[in-house]
């Protein structure tokens, strides 16, 4: 059975092509879906790309947060669909309330693009269920504003729920508790800052973003579900 | 009545500020070595439309609280005056 992706482009948005791609190529069948779209065509999963999306004009993720496409994520991921954002895409969904904490700038104002460690932290989550628990991976890194940040409250249940998916094994940004990447509370909405999508070929010198993107395809086979039309916007960043 | 506001969206205390600690580190070379305590943040104006002041002034809080500020990360002071006339019209 082939797992269909949806990939959300916004305005702005400039690694759906590189989503795309990858997803092919693991075997997963993609749907690009404009952000001005109320529906998500039925697909199995959804894929929020990087990039700039509405240009991060005010802060980033702050106004793709309202385009109509985002109803309809919220009201999948709510329904148990699985739902991964990637760098820009994982600042969007902490926007919309539907990952807790925000990105902020990196520390020392770098922008950051190199490859990085990762540490797999918890296999329990829609992007790691094929990997193991340590598992170390080497993934390209590209944004100015990565840098984990919530409250201690929030930073004690992600703890305590072991919702802290992936770490950076050496700090690049300043996030919080080398937070690389979190999941709801149901599992199955994944925010990172790293590209997956970017190390799933040997000849861009890794292959260590496949495993993650793998999981996210047999997630999508694992639970088909009813194509989610019913607009409900997420609570707000914060909550 | 129509009211001018401005919006002072400034990163809540605790929250590290890469922005303002670069400027603050920049400024001795400059020769302000008494300056201290820099916060960079950002200003939004405009005008809105409401019965009264303290109409105004709940819709505001409400657009900031939603989408002006990421309550994570961010608070928000409001300056609120009836409008100059004809500034808007």
């Amino acid at each position: 059975m082939t797992a269909r992706v949806g990939v959300v482009v916004f305005p702005g948005s400039n690694c759906e092509h590189d989503a795309a791609e990858a997803i092919a190529g693991l075997g997963g069948e993609v749907e690009l879906l404009w952000h001005d779209e109320p529906a998500l065509r039925g697909v199995d999963g959804v894929v929020l790309p990087g990039g700039f999306a509405h240009g991060d004009y005010l802060r980033t993720g702050a106004i793709a947060r309202f385009s109509p496409v985002m109803g309809a994520v919220a009201a999948f991921a709510r329904s148990g669909g699985p739902v991964v954002g990637i760098c820009n895409g994982f600042q969007i969904l902490t926007e919309a309330g539907l990952l807790p904490g925000a990105l902020q700038k990196n520390r020392g104002l770098k922008f950051l693009c190199t490859t990085v460690g990762l540490r797999v932290e918890t296999t329990a989550s829609v992007l790691t269920s094929l990997a193991a628990a340590g598992d170390r991976l080497r993934v390209p890194i590209n944004h100015f504003e990565g840098a984990y940040t919530c409250d201690p409250a929030v930073l004690e249940a992600l703890r305590a729920e072991d919702r802290v998916v992936l770490r950076y094994v050496d700090n690049p940004n300043g996030s919080l508790d080398d937070i690389a990447g979190v999941c709801s509370g149901d599992r199955n909405v994944v925010g990172l800052m790293p590209h997956p999508e970017r190390a799933c070929d040997a000849r861009l010198g890794s292959e260590d973003g496949a495993v993650l993107l793998r999981s996210l395809l047999d997630a999508c086979t694992a639970g088909r579900r009813p194509a989610t039309t019913v607009p409900a916007y997420g609570a707000g960043p914060g909550t | 009545m129509r009211f001018d506001v401005l919006v002072e969206v400034s990163l809540r205390s605790g929250i590290a500020d890469p922005q303002g600690a670069t400027v603050e580190r920049s400024l001795p070379r400059l020769g302000f070595v008494e300056v201290h305590g820099v916060r960079v943040g950002k200003a939004i104006r405009f005008a809105i439309d409401a019965a009264d002041q303290e109409a105004a002034r709940q819709r505001v809080d409400e657009l900031c609280r939603r989408f002006l500020t990421n309550p994570v990360l961010e608070d928000a002071t409001v300056t609120l005056a009836p409008a100059q006339d004809g500034a808007y019209a």
